[in-house]
Formats: structure tokens, C-alpha cells, sequence
């Protein structure tokens, strides 16, 4: 019998080639439309409205022009100002705060979860996701009353001399972050709890056996094992958070503007859709740069981390 | 070599006096709940010995190394480690190194970097760092591999980079937790050879964990044969294997006939005794055991001391006839099972000859028990 070299070997299925490609279309396909028609069309009219303007009674329109971004960049009419590039710096570190403070709380909570026995350590996975069930803004607003003034925390709070008691804990930064890690912490607990499952406790061992003190022993011994999911983790919490404006709204006291409400600003009230694309788009564009960096970071794990 | 000579300084630094014990445990004891691992082991390991601890799976020998290494800590009993008590002293402060069963080589790092690593630890200087590092990459040939990842490593290059690892920190004792396990036979052979001849040349003391008897007995000086949380023999290989005291160990390390027996009477070094083959006269040995007529005793006898003869008049103690109930051919040896009056025996015979011995299957031959053959066991 001669072997027919166009014949595909697909999981123990001979297949021919229109077979296997009509098969591939069919599992590919839908996605691709799907992910064509609502996520990269949009997309790319966002790119083009950016750099279009604004015409008069909030039209889109005019010759293409790099002005919306040369003003997010900060240079508008009147000079230098540094409206724009503060927002963008400042959803950055909102960002950067949450994913530190996440990775910090979903660390020990990992560890702790991966040696529950059986059971135990399937209620606190659960545990850990339960709050992903009720909505946000539901959340946020129970924690302005948990924060408000004359409230049980405040009141605790106040006999330390941490706060006035009838001022509450919000608005403020603590407040901010407070309910960001709560809302964001599954999303860094369960990629790291996953790469904690999976650790090899002899490189440990090998590390202890070697002159590795406790600390060295989990900086060399654990920290490289565990590595793709606290990057996975750091993406998952950064990302969201650095466009999140809900919380900083609602317990920040709607005093500071970020990319977030910058954008629905943009689009609703102000009517300028091509500045709304322009600050959208650099927004993605700073998410990239982000991703970017990890990768490059995770990607370069020689000695320099010793 | 200049880095030989500086390891077996490091190794025993008043070579001529009287050295303390590299390793000294008395009455070790570990449990897991309710499985005793360790039952109040005592052992001393000289100084530049090649000893091996041995023994079935589980029965303790993988707990006495990690307990000497630091990584599991026993509940009752002491530890010294060249002369200091090592109670209270932490893994990484232990001046002894461990081969892991699994290697346990840092992904993240290349070769050079896994070898730094101990070297690191310990805040030696750069210089000294690389100088040593190299000279221990060239002794165990991987000078080539330095700049590999574990990944990109063979069984055999990976169970090299472990052990260099390990030796490039110069320790009072070298750990090895059955580092040929994982590799085939004839990479096995070869390595026994090679762990051998380095332990020769670095003099320092190798604890070596293995469940392979022939391994056990091809490198060591001393071997300690484990039982369910015991030594129940230490000595060299041929003691072990000539003077087996129990039938574990008469059954463990090699093949044996195992013969059930009673005490028919003593004269001097001599003992007769009643066995399924008839009466046997057997030489005492060294056993101290007081054993009177009618008292059961246990003997064993190895497989290749048993002599055949095919003549059929045979005026020599301890002969009984026998046939031939089937023959295994392995190439050097031939190995029979016969088939006597009281039971069956195993028997190897070596094929010095060229072609095959001559016996075949059903024939009927004469076989004899040296007095000399027969072993006493203690249990």
C-alpha cells in the first residue's frame, strides 16, 4: 500500500486535505468572525476616528490630523498642560498599585490554599471567587456603607486614631485601594495558586542543601517555578485596573479624572469622538507596552535575578 | 591535580591522627504517623570511605540521608557530623552536599550557573568562584555543557551536572540519593566505575543510597543493608555476601538456598544437622551461637557454591542424588533447578567450557553441599 503524503493524521483519523481544512474552518471560523465583525472592525474605525476632529454639534469629521494626540500628549492650545499625561500616569500607577498590592495579598492566600487537604482546599478556591458573583457596583456601594462615617470599621478605626469618627474612610486612597484588591484578588490568587500546585519542592531542598538560607531558598528555589503565574497574575489585575474608574468614582470621591472616565467623558458629555478614540487608543497602546515589558522581563530570567 | 589535592585537604585535615568519624548517629529514630521509618539506628561512617546504605524500597535508607543532610529531622536520637552536633544546624549550614534522586538541577539557570550556585551561597570571591567551577567541569567532563540549560541535558549529562554541583562545594561528606536510578544499564556500569574512581581521587566521604545490591557492592568499602527501619548487617561486600547472618540479607543481596534444619550433634568447629536432603556436616564459621542437638536452625548456601558431579559413586560428604528439573542459559553461567528427594535446590554453574555443559533437562546427577558452602543464619 503506497502512503498517501496529502493525507493528515489527525488524533488517529486519517483525514484528506480538504477534510481537515474544512474541519479547521469550522472550528476556527466562528471565533474569527466573531472576534473580526465585533472586536477588530471597531477597532480600526476607533484608530480612524482618532485622527479625524471634531466638528461643530459634536460630528466627526475634518482632514486627518495628529492634534487629538498631540493634545493628550499635552501640548493644546494655550501651552504646555499637563491635564492628559497626568491621567495617563495616574491610571498607570492605579494600575500598578492594585497589581502590586494583589500579587502581595494572593501570594500567602496561594500557598495557604495549596496545602489545604481535599475539601478544604476546593471551599477556598470557592471562597476566593465567591465576591466575582455579585456585581460591582453592588460591591463598591456596600463597601461605601462599610467605610462611611459612624460606620463599625470607622468607629474602629477611630479608637486607633486612624480617622475621624464621623468623617468615615472614604473618600480617599485607602479606600480605593482597599476595595480594588478585594475586587481584583481572584484574578491574581488563581494563576499563581495554579503554578504553586504544580511546584518541585526538591529544588527547594537542592537550594537548602546548597548554603540557601530561607529567604534564598524561596527566591531561587520557589520564585522561578512560580514566575508565569504571577505574571499571568500581574496582567490579569493590571490590565482591568489601569482602565477601572467605577471604584476610584465611587470611594475616591470623583475628584481625579482617569483614562476610564476620560473616555466616557469623551464620548458622552464632551461629544468629541475622535478625541474619545485618541485617548482609547493610547490607552491600548500603553496595556501593550506593559505586556510588553513583562514579556521581555520573564523572557530574561538568567543570574541577574540573584 | 591541583584541585584533588585541595579537596582531600578540605576532607581530612589531620590525615595521620586519629580522625573523628565523618558521620556518627546513635539510636536515630523517624516516624510518619503511624509507620516507624527509623527504628534507633546507630552508625558510624569513617573518614574517605565509600559507604553505601541498602535496602528494599521504603525501608528507611532515602530517611537516614535526609537526615543527615538536614532536610528531615529525626524525632529522637544523635547526630554528629565530623565531630559536631547536628542538632539545631540548619540545612544549609551543614557541611555535607546531596546528589538528588532526581537531580534537582534550576531550570532558570545554564550549567555554570547551577555549579556557581552553592558557591554563591556561600559569598565566595568571583575569581575563585570560576577557577573552582571550572576545574570541577573538567573533572567530571561537562566543560562542553556549560552554557546549556537542564532541558537541553541527557539522563546521563544531567546525573553529571548534579554530582559536580554537589562536589564543587568541597563537603566534609558527599550525599548521593540513588543518582543512577533513572539510567540505563550500561550508563550505570559505566558511572559506577567513574562515582568510583573520583571518590579515590577526592577522598571524601560518599553516603550513597541504593536498592541495587551489585551497585552497592561494586563501589563500596562498607554497606549497610537495611530492613524495615534497621541495619540489619554493615559490613564490607564480601562479608555481607560470604557471611550472610540473616536470611534477608542471605536473600537480598545475591540468590540463595534457604535450607531448614535441625542440630543432630557438635563435635569442635563441626556441626551435623538434619535437612529435607538428609544429613549434612557443616563448618561452624565464627557464629558464637550455642546451638545443642535438636535445636532448628536456618542454613543457607549460595547457588554457585553448590557442586554438581555427574560420577556416580560418590564417597564425598554431603552428596544426595538429584535430576535436572530445568536449566536457564545467561550466557556466562548456566542456571539449574534440581529436583532432589527432599525438595528443590538452585544451582549456577559458570560455562568455562566452550559449548554447552553437557547436562540437559531430566538427567540424573549428584549434587554436594560443601561443609564449607553452608552458612549458618541467625534467624
Amino acid at each position: 500500500m503506497r502512503a498517501n503524503l496529502q493525507t493528515a493524521v489527525h488524533h488517529g483519523e486519517t483525514l484528506t486535505p480538504r477534510a481537515y481544512s474544512l474541519r479547521t474552518g469550522a472550528s476556527v471560523g466562528p471565533g474569527l468572525a466573531w472576534l473580526g465583525a465585533l472586536f477588530l472592525g471597531p477597532l480600526a474605525l476607533i484608530a480612524l476616528i482618532s485622527l479625524l476632529s471634531r466638528g461643530e454639534y459634536g460630528t466627526v469629521g475634518g482632514a486627518w490630523t495628529f492634534e487629538n494626540y498631540r493634545r493628550l500628549a499635552g501640548f493644546g492650545l494655550l501651552g504646555f498642560d499637563s491635564l492628559y499625561p497626568l491621567i495617563i500616569a495616574r491610571s498607570v500607577l492605579l494600575g500598578l498599585t492594585t497589581a502590586m498590592l494583589c500579587l502581595s495579598a494572593g501570594l500567602p492566600l496561594a500557598f495557604f490554599i495549596a496545602s489545604c487537604k481535599g475539601r478544604y482546599k476546593n471551599l477556598a478556591l470557592t471562597l476566593v471567587v465567591v465576591p466575582l458573583w455579585t456585581n460591582l457596583l453592588i460591591r463598591t456601594y456596600a463597601w461605601q456603607m462599610l467605610l462611611g462615617p459612624e460606620s463599625s470599621l470607622t468607629q474602629v478605626a477611630a479608637l486607633f486614631g486612624l480617622a475621624e469618627a464621623d468623617e468615615g474612610l472614604y473618600p480617599g486612597l485607602f479606600a480605593v485601594s482597599l476595595c480594588m484588591v478585594c475586587d481584583f484578588l481572584p484574578f491574581a490568587v488563581l494563576p499563581i495558586y495554579a503554578s504553586v500546585e504544580k511546584l518541585n519542592w526538591s529544588l527547594v531542598e537542592a537550594a537548602m542543601d546548597l548554603g540557601a538560607n530561607r529567604v534564598s531558598a524561596f527566591r531561587h528555589g520557589i520564585v522561578p517555578q512560580i514566575k508565569p503565574g504571577l505574571t499571568a497574575g500581574f496582567i490579569l489585575v493590571f490590565l482591568p485596573a489601569m482602565g477601572q474608574f467605577v471604584i476610584p468614582d465611587l470611594l475616591g470621591g470623583a475628584k481625579t479624572m482617569l483614562l476610564g472616565n476620560a473616555i466616557q467623558q469623551q464620548f458622552g458629555a464632551a461629544s468629541d469622538w475622535p478625541f474619545g478614540s485618541a485617548v482609547a487608543m493610547v490607552s491600548l497602546l500603553v496595556a501593550m507596552l506593559a505586556l510588553w515589558l513583562m514579556a521581555r522581563h520573564t523572557g530574561d530570567d538568567e543570574l541577574n535575578i540573584l | 591535580m591541583h584541585l584533588t589535592a585541595e579537596l582531600k585537604r578540605k576532607a581530612d585535615p589531620v590525615a595521620t591522627s586519629a580522625p573523628t568519624p565523618a558521620i556518627e548517629m546513635a539510636e536515630i529514630s523517624r516516624r510518619f504517623g503511624d509507620v516507624t521509618a527509623l527504628a534507633q539506628v546507630s552508625l558510624s561512617v569513617r573518614r574517605g570511605e565509600f559507604f553505601s546504605l541498602l535496602g528494599p524500597s521504603g525501608c528507611g535508607k532515602t530517611t537516614l540521608l535526609r537526615i543527615i543532610a538536614g532536610l528531615d529531622i529525626p524525632d529522637e536520637g544523635i547526630l554528629r557530623i565530623a565531630g559536631q552536633d547536628a542538632a539545631g544546624l540548619p540545612a544549609h549550614k551543614r557541611p555535607v552536599n546531596t546528589v538528588f534522586q532526581s537531580y534537582a538541577l534550576f531550570p532558570h539557570l545554564n550549567v555554570r550557573e547551577n555549579l556557581e550556585f552553592g558557591l554563591r551561597m556561600k559569598k565566595t570571591p568571583p575569581a575563585e568562584r570560576a577557577r573552582r567551577v571550572s576545574e570541577i567541569m573538567e573533572l567530571v567532563e561537562i566543560s562542553e555543557l556549560s552554557s546549556r540549560r537542564p532541558s537541553q541535558l541527557s539522563g546521563g549529562q544531567m546525573q553529571r551536572v548534579a554530582l559536580a554541583r554537589a562536589i564543587v562545594n568541597q563537603p566534609q561528606v558527599l550525599l548521593l540519593d540513588e543518582p543512577l536510578g533513572a539510567l540505563d544499564l550500561k550508563l550505570r556500569k559505566q558511572l559506577q566505575l567513574e562515582l568510583h574512581a573520583l571518590q579515590q581521587r577526592l577522598g571524601t566521604t560518599f553516603i550513597y543510597v541504593t536498592h541495587d545490591q551489585e551497585e552497592a557492592l561494586v563501589m563500596s568499602d562498607r554497606i549497610a543493608v537495611m530492613n524495615a527501619g534497621r541495619i540489619e548487617q554493615l559490613g564490607a561486600g564480601c562479608d555481607l555476601y560470604e557471611r550472610p547472618r540473616t536470611r534477608f540479607i542471605a536473600q537480598f543481596l545475591g540468590s540463595c538456598n534457604i535450607l531448614e534444619a535441625a542440630v543432630q550433634g557438635r563435635t569442635g568447629g563441626r556441626l551435623e544437622v538434619r535437612t529435607k536432603f538428609g544429613n549434612l556436616e557443616m563448618d561452624l564459621g565464627p557464629s558464637a551461637r550455642p546451638l545443642s542437638p535438636g535445636d532448628a536452625c536456618t542454613l543457607a548456601v549460595r547457588p554457585e557454591k553448590v557442586a554438581l558431579r555427574v560420577d556416580r559413586n560418590p564417597h564425598n560428604a554431603n552428596c544426595f542424588p538429584a535430576r535436572v528439573a530445568e536449566l536457564i542459559y545467561t550466557g556466562s553461567e548456566t542456571q539449574y533447578h534440581l529436583e532432589a528427594a527432599g525438595g528443590m535446590l538452585k544451582a549456577w554453574v559458570l560455562n568455562t567450557r566452550v559449548g554447552h555443559q553437557g547436562l540437559h533437562a531430566g538427567e540424573e546427577i549428584q549434587v554436594q553441599l560443601r561443609s564449607d558452602a553452608l552458612i549458618l543464619l541467625d534467624d
